[in-house]
Parts: structure tokens; sequence; C-alpha cells
């Protein structure tokens, strides 16, 4: 065809041009793909490169190991036991459905706990480990691992958790752990920072109070995954860090005595040492097995718990609210005698009851104890002498001596998050809060430990601990710690504060020595509680009486022995208002329901002749003080005072780590 | 029909001479970097796609050189033919196709699943060619004489875009106009169609399938939708642009073996390939490619006869193409259409069609001066 010459020269110049013009558009368009390519490659490659690290490496955060409870004398009282574990990769399993049967078969798993685990499979992916059985028995375990060469995919894991080894005797002070819930988390960034699923966190107690030096730190593992998030290989390991072991001031032998005291019944025990204000003992009953928490509590344990009409969840001695009764009185007279309203000498004629206003106010003793002054009536507990005492005085000025000895705020700042406050009234807290006036009535009432005013068992074990130190304020604590300030420094600086009182009181010295006496620390440290230390001896030693001469209130429960007699006042506190009936019919306690009982309440310090400790005993509708707590104490006392010299060693030695 | 003239007399030692050595080096070179880049998405092993991609390459590429010493005159006389044959096959593959992910493309030929679509790329170009060959230049412009030309490219194209496989048709669509254009179509027509296109835009988008339309809207947001639609893209900019300048190592492209890169054996080939290589190993690449489409130009150049010149030279842009949209889709300036990297992407059809067309420039070469009446 190329006889046409012209037109297949037509021909071949359009498509010579027409080419040319691609070939230009082929050049700008395969420059422009390198250019995208040096974009992408040169110019923005750090930040591919981050995203491609970022897409395939995953960290794995181990749980961190927690830090274990010791007591004073180095057992260890919350601890990680070493537990079997049965974990399931799902992915690597080739017959789920047969594995689980052949598992359900060997640990003997009901229908409901199989369930659980069929449904928990489900919702998590199949790469994940499912966690089969969080804590086997060695026989479960050992059986496993004899059938293990049939369960292909299981594995028998050897894994840490939390124990309680002492079960039931720690409950409310250390609480328990459980696992962490969303609030925990947000309230928490320690928590948050270090969680895994699974971890286990404080729930109550010290192990709440103590959570960030419990925790200690996540191990982590660098893993590289593939786009489904499945592990390829482990990059790096880094070791975590076990948190910090912590001792407390508990003394496990006399909190097992407490418990034991407590038995089958509701109350608190506290015992403190008056100088360090070191928690000897600190128990609430009745209490339970923390361990029941530890992998889920079955419905029945838990409800068993929630019912009991004891009340076993609350920490009686830091949550209870209790009528001190007639554990107040030794302050009552104390703020009577510090305030110059009564002198020791001062009697009052008991008759059984006093009227006022019309109103009939009962004495304990429906016969009257006869012409009273303040050590008997200290000692034998005079209802009637206190009123009057209490009228003289005034609620208001109770108030301050109270405040000042430690009731009506709590005892640790924020250790125990359900430490209650208590109540201590005065006229201007009714007028605030109730909207009306005070009555002279309520004063006398107050005046022997009822109305108002609530105390909460540590409160009086502290009040009690700062009345027998001759009146110093002490910091209470339950965490041991290496170089601690002992009895010894603490008691001379509470001398330094006694003298310093002294200097200040003295017109004739210079306002220099004075601030300068102000300033110094072991001033502010241990406060002085008292206006006259003449007063505090004497309601101590009223005390004593109580408790060591016949008429006493708690004659009964006395110890002669010099090394481990006691001083203490005895309590009932009402728990319902007597009518004129029944006071007539003159029930016993036995006799009546159990809810209409009365508290028993004891409070108590020895050795008396140097006194070191200081206990409150509350037994709540267990009667009277002096049939039912009085004698807890003597027990207790022996036991304390026995136990003395073996803490000494543990001080002198600097808490040795056993 | 074949005339007696004196390049049918060319010996066989003369034919070998005149083989295009510098077009079959880089032909051949991009075949061993296929079958290494496959080696590399099977994870460092010889497995399935590794096996049988080298196997492919090596046979397509014996069966190009064998193709090769058929006449020019051969293809000219058998341009219809070929055309209607893979049309054929077409309509089988509408009837009795195999489905594969949603898409009827496959035809089972026992010793080898033929993708038609994939052979229509080219003999859309061999049939204009010939129907171009014979046209008048004052004709080719004639409305009468476009309609032919506009069925013969219709037809193929909605039998693609019902499989559906809106990447192919679109190739397939852009290898025709491309001849058209070369031919000498007035420009008019281009602006008209064209505006067509645009109107009609939005038709067309509602007769797409639901996950056609998102791989548009999300070629326009990728970052919407990071974990459905728009992931492939992101993907794939990720491994690109983290090899750097010189990649990431063979074997070591995290992207690829970690499996964050989808289709990586077929159309994201050129990703995994960059992720290890960087961005010398991609320009590399890409020169060599530029080189084949080049030498191809070059025999356009200078053979005797329009068909083979017609042919010559839109293969070359269709080719390019390919390269191109394959590209640009991988690195985010195009939305993601299933078209596959000629001689790189894992697929047996797609090797076949660009060998054959291989094959056909070859034979123009060696007959260049061949005369076709």
């Amino acid at each position: 065809m190329i006889s046409d010459g012209d037109t297949s020269f037509r021909k071949l110049n359009t498509i010579n041009r027409r080419m040319f013009i691609i070939s230009a558009a082929k050049v700008v368009i395969f420059t422009g793909i390198i250019a995208r390519l040096f974009s992408l490659q040169i110019n923005e490659n750090k930040k591919y490169l981050t995203l491609s690290d970022k897409n395939r490496l995953r960290e794995w955060k181990l749980p961190p190991e927690r830090g274990e409870f010791l007591d004073f004398f180095g057992n260890t009282i919350a601890g990680n036991l070493k537990v079997y574990q049965l974990h399931i990769v799902p992915e690597q399993v080739e017959d789920f459905k047969y594995l689980m049967v052949r598992l359900k078969d060997i640990l003997d798993l009901d229908n409901s706990q199989f369930a659980k685990i069929i449904k928990k499979k489900n919702s998590q992916k199949p790469w994940e480990t499912l966690v089969v059985s969080e804590n086997l028995s060695w026989e479960q375990f050992s059986k496993v691992n004899f059938y293990l060469h049939e369960l292909v995919g299981a594995k028998p894991v050897l894994s840490v958790a939390r124990s309680y080894p002492f079960k039931e005797n720690f409950t409310h002070v250390l609480g328990y752990v459980a696992q962490a819930s969303e609030s925990d988390l947000a309230n928490n960034e320690i928590i948050k920072k270090n969680h895994v699923p699974g971890l286990r966190v404080g729930k109550i107690g010290l192990e709440k109070a103590f959570e960030n030096d419990l925790i200690g730190s996540n191990g982590v593992q660098r893993y590289e995954v593939n786009a489904f998030g499945k592990r390829i290989n482990q990059i790096d390991f880094t070791a975590g860090k076990k948190g910090k072991n912590l001792r407390l001031t508990i003394d496990t032998e006399v909190q097992k005595l407490c418990n034991e005291l407590l038995k089958d019944k509701a109350g608190s025990i506290s015992v403190m040492d008056i100088y360090t204000g070191d928690i000897i003992a600190m128990h609430s009953s009745p209490s339970f097995d923390p361990n029941l928490f530890l992998y889920g509590i079955s419905h029945k344990d838990w409800k068993n718990i929630r019912q009991d009409p004891l009340k076993p969840l609350i920490n009686k001695t830091v949550a209870g609210l209790y009528s001190p009764g007639s554990t107040i009185k030794p302050l009552v007279a104390l703020s009577a005698l510090e305030n110059d309203v009564i002198s020791p000498k001062f009697t009052v004629r008991c008759t059984g009851k006093m009227e006022m206003y019309g109103q009939n106010y009962h004495c304990w003793k429906k016969k009257g104890h006869g012409y009273m002054n303040l050590r008997n009536a200290i000692k034998q507990s005079c209802d009637t002498y206190f009123y009057e005492a209490a009228r003289k005085l005034g609620v208001d000025r109770l108030e301050e001596t109270s405040l000042k000895f430690g009731l009506g705020k709590k005892v640790f700042q924020d250790t125990f998050i359900d430490e209650k406050k208590g109540l201590v009234p005065s006229t201007k807290w009714k007028k605030d809060n109730l909207g009306i006036g005070w009555v002279l009535g309520e004063t006398l009432i107050t005046g022997i430990g009822q109305g108002y005013i609530q105390t909460t068992p540590l409160q009086l074990c502290l009040m009690t601990a700062q009345l027998a130190n001759g009146g110093y304020e002490i910091y209470p604590r339950i965490k041991a710690e290496k170089n601690q300030e002992t009895a010894e420094q603490i008691k001379l600086k509470m001398k330094q504060a006694a003298v310093q009182k002294k200097e200040n009181e003295n017109e004739t010295i210079s306002p220099v020595i004075k601030a300068r006496n102000f300033f110094k620390v072991g001033n502010k440290d241990h406060k002085v509680l008292y206006r006259n230390p003449e007063n505090i001896k004497f309601v101590l030693e009223a005390m004593w009486g109580s408790t060591n001469e016949v008429m006493g209130t708690s004659y009964g429960s006395r110890i002669d022995d010099k090394k481990y007699q006691f001083a203490g006042k005895t309590g009932t506190a009402q728990v319902k208002r007597i009518t004129e009936r029944q006071r007539e019919l003159e029930l016993k306690a036995i006799d009546m329901p159990y809810e209409d009982r009365d508290h028993a309440l004891y409070v108590a310090f020895g050795p008396y002749k140097n006194p070191r400790y200081a206990l409150s005993i509350i037994v709540e509708h267990g009667g009277s003080g002096s049939t039912t707590a009085a004698p807890m104490a003597k027990k207790l006392f022996k036991l304390i005072i026995d136990r003395h010299e073996e803490r000494e060693k543990i001080i002198k030695q600097n808490l040795p780590n056993i | 029909m074949f005339q007696r003239t004196i390049t049918n007399q060319l010996t066989f030692f003369q034919k070998i001479k005149s083989f295009d050595f510098i077009l079959l080096l880089c032909i051949f070179l991009i075949g061993l970097i296929s079958c290494f880049s496959m080696y590399s998405t099977d994870g460092g092993e010889i497995s399935y796609h590794t096996k049988s991609h080298v196997v492919r390459f090596f046979v397509f590429f014996l069966m190009m050189l064998v193709l090769s010493f058929f006449n020019i005159r051969f293809w000219h006389s058998t341009g219809y033919l070929f055309y209607l044959i893979v049309l054929g096959f077409l309509i089988w593959a509408s009837f009795y196709g195999i489905t594969a992910s949603g898409s009827q493309r496959w035809i089972n030929l026992y010793f080898i699943n033929l993708q038609p679509s994939e052979l229509m790329k080219v003999a859309i170009i061999v049939c204009f060619a010939k129907y171009y060959h014979r046209t008048q230049v004052s004709d080719v412009n004639n409305f009468k004489n476009l309609l032919l030309p506009i069925g013969i490219l219709i037809i193929p194209i909605v039998l693609v875009v019902s499989q559906p496989d809106l990447g192919t048709s679109i190739l397939i669509a852009l290898s025709g106009l491309v001849v058209l254009w070369l031919a000498g179509l007035n420009i008019k027509y281009f602006v008209y169609s064209s505006l067509f296109f645009v109107v009609s835009m939005p038709f067309v988008i509602a007769f797409l399938k639901p996950y056609q339309k998102l791989r548009i809207l999300t070629f326009f947001n990728p970052d919407k939708d990071p974990l459905g639609a728009g992931y492939q893209i992101i993907q794939s900019k990720i491994a690109i642009g983290s090899g750097g300048l010189t990649g990431k190592g063979f074997l070591k492209g995290t992207q690829s073996y970690l499996d964050f890169l989808p289709e990586k054996h077929t159309d994201f080939i050129f990703t995994l390939f960059s992720e290890e290589h960087g961005f010398t190993g991609s320009v590399f690449l890409l020169v060599l490619y530029a080189i084949v489409v080049f030498r191809i130009l070059r025999i356009g150049s200078f053979v005797r006869s329009y068909f083979a010149k017609l042919y010559c030279y839109s293969f070359a842009a269709a080719i390019f193409i390919y390269i191109t949209v394959n590209m640009s889709m991988v690195l985010g300036l195009l939305p993601i259409v299933g078209s596959p990297l000629p001689i790189m992407s894992y697929g047996g059809s797609s090797m076949l069609a660009t060998m054959i067309g291989f094959s056909i420039v070859m034979s123009a070469k060696i007959y260049h001066k061949q005369l076709i009446s």
C-alpha cells in the first residue's frame, strides 16, 4: 500500500507526531512517580519508619510481683503463694472440644464452671491465653501433667497469688486484694501504669493504703507481631521490680489472741504502745478468710459474709461507732479537774438516781453508792457523781478535753479509707447540725458516755494511751520501719516538752526562751495535753483502784503480780433506752434479745508501775464491761507483757530482716 | 496471503542476530527480580507462589522467543481472529467462568486457569492496529468508520466490567484509546468523550458495586477508615516510606512478612520490592521498565509496515500505562483498582499476555523490513 505515497506520508507524520506527544507525557509521568518515591522514601522516611515499627512492635506487660506484709517479728502475714494454673492457647489446640471434655473429666469441673470457661474463651482472641483454672490443687496439677500428652495445647503453669497464711486474723487490718476495677484504674495512676489484665490490687485496709509501695513494677516483653496481632518473636525482655515488703508493728501472737477472745462475738480489740503509738494488735470480729476473695468468692460464701448479722465486713476498730459509756469517765474527771470545776475532795451523795427538771437520771446501781468522792466515783463508776460533775463542767469544756485526747477525729489520717471520725458533741455542734439548742440533760448523759457522743474503739485506745503516758500526744503508727523513734527517745522528748511547758508558765522567763521553746521540734512533736500533771496522775491512780481494789468495777479481772498489774476502766454502753418498767424488773443481759443488750467496753493500760501498753475492748451486746470485757484484758496483758522483751530485742536489733 | 519477499529468506542465525538483546535482557532482569520478590513474599522459602511464578516466567519467556520467529504478517493476518478468540473466551467466562473472591474472571482450560480479560489488553491493540493499517488517514475521523472500533472496544469492556473487574476494564479501554489516538483520531473526539465521561460519572458510580465505590471514596481520604477500606493504601505507603534510601534488605520487609501488606503477590508486589530495596532499588526497576518502553518505541520507529509501527507505539504506551497505573496506585496517587505490574506480579494470564505482546514486538524487529499489503 505504498502506492499512495501521500496518504502513507500523512499517516506516518500523524503517528510520529502523536507518539512524540505521548512520549513527552510519559517522561512527565515517569518523573512524577520518581518524585513521589523520593518524597515517601527520602523525605518522609522517618515518619513511615516509625509507623512501620508501631505496626510491628508490641509490648506485653507482665504482672508485677506484689510486696509482702510482715508482722513486727518478720513473719509473713500476706505473702505470694506459688499456685498451679492451667492455661490454654486456643489457637494451638487442634480439637478444642475434645480437649475441654478431657479436662472436664480430669479436673472434675462441674457444668457451671465448664460453661464459664467456654464463655471466657469465646470472648477473647484465639491467640490469647485462656486461664482454665487459676488455682489447681496439687492433685489436679499432677493429674494434668500425667495426661499432658493427650492434652495438646494445655499448659500447666506455676504462678503466684496473694495468700494470707493467718486467714481471718488480719482481715480487717490488711484488707484484701481482688481484680482491679475501673475505678481503681481511674483513681490511681500507678495502678493504671502497671495494669495488666487480671492484676489484683488492694481493695481495702492496708493493702489499699500502701498500694503504691506494694504494687511493684511490670516486667516488659517486646514482641514482633504480625498484622493479626500474633506474636512472632521476642525482641527483648525487661524484668519487673517486686513491690516493697512492708513490716507492720503488729504482733501476730497478740493479734491471734484477740481473734480467739472475740470468737463468735461481734466487737473489737486494739492494743497500742503508749509512747511510740505502735499498734500491737487491732482486731475486729467477726472476721472472715480473705483468701476466699482471691479467685472470686463463691456465691454462697459471699452471701454468708454479707448477711451475717454480726457484720463481718465492717472493720469495727476504725469504722464502728459506739457510745463510750463509762470508759469516758476518766476523761470527764480529768476535764473537770483541769478546769478547776471540782477538786478530788468534791463529794456527791448517790441515791441511785438524780432528778433534774422532773427527769430522772439513774445510776447503774439502783440502791445508790452513798457518799462518793472523785476517786471512788471513778473506781465504782458512779453515774450520779458524773452527772453532777458534767453538769458543773458543761459539755463544751468536755468537748475541748475530748478532742485533745483524740476523740472526734481520725486516728490514722488516710490509712484506712473506711475510718470514721466519731462525734464529740458541743452546744455549737448541736445548733449547727440539729438546729436546736443544747439541753442540760444531754450534758449529764454525755458525762457518762451516752447520748450523742460516739467513738471508735481505736480512739478509745488512743485516749487511754495518751492518759497512760502522762498526758502527751502520740502518733499511732502501724508500719514498722528501720530507725523509727524508740519509746526511750519519745519519753525523753515528752520530758523535754514537760520542762518547756513549765518554763513557759514561769512568768520570769525571758520571751526569747519562750519563743525558742515554742519552735523546738520536741515541743511540737509530743504536745503536752494537760494543764497540771497531778490531775493525770490522780486519774490514773483512780483507774488502778478500779481494777485492783475491792469494790472496783473490774476487781475480778485484776492481776496481783506487779509485772502484769494493769489499771482500767469498765464501760457498759446502753444501746436502747431503758424504760422505768424494765428498770424495776432488773433484767439480766441474758434475758434480753441480743440487739437490746448493752455493749461491754473496757479500756486499760499496763503494767501499772511503768506503763507501756494501752488497750481498748468492745464487745457488742456483750452485757457489762466488768463481766465480759475486763476478763479479756487480763488475758491480753499477760501475753502482751510476756512478749514485751521479745519486742524490745527486735527494736534493739533495729528490725533485722528475718 | 504470504508473499515471498527478501525478509522471508532470512536464515535462522540472521534472525537470532536481529533479536533486540537489550530489550530481552531487560525483560529477563525484571523477570529475575520478580522471581526473587516472589520468594520474599513467600517468607523466604520456595513454596507455592515462587515455584509457579518461576515456572511461568521461564515457560512464557521461552514461548516468547519461539513466537518471535513468526513473521509479523502472521500477526497481521490473524489480528481479527485473535481478538475474536479472546472475545469468545470472555463470553465463555461470563457464562461458565470460575468465580473467585466475588468475581467471575477465569475459565478453566484444563492446563491453565486463563483470565481472558488480560489477553484482551493485547488483543485489542493487535485488532486495532490491523484495522487502522488499511484505513486512509482521511477516513479515520469519518464517523461511520468510527462505529466499528467503538463496538470492538465497548463489547469487551462491558463484559469485563460485568465480571466485575473495574481495573482490567479500565486498562483495556486505555489500551484501545491509545491506538485510536496514535491512528490519528481527531482530538475533539477525546475531548467530547471525556466530557461525556465526566457528565456520566455520577450515573456510572450509581451502577458500581459497593466495594468499588468504597475504593474510590477511600482514595480521596484513606485515613477516614484506616482499618477498613483505607487499610491497603495506608499500609502500602508505610511499607514504601519505611524502605528509605536503600531499603530494609532482601527478605527483611517487615510490613510484608508480618502480613501488614495486602495482595503482596499481585498488585502490591512493587510495594514489597520498594520496602526491601528502597529508593535506589525502585529507581533501578523503573529504569529497567523505561528501557523496555524505550526499546519498543525504537523498534516502532524503524519498522517498515504501518501495522507494526502502530502496534509497537501502542504497546509501548500500554505497557507504560500498566506500569504507571500500578505504581501510582501503590504510591497512593490513584485509587486502588486491580491492576498487575507487568512481569513482576503473580498471575499466569497477565504474564502470558505480556509475553505475547513482547513476542509481537520482537517479531516486528526481526521482520522490520517486511511490508504488509
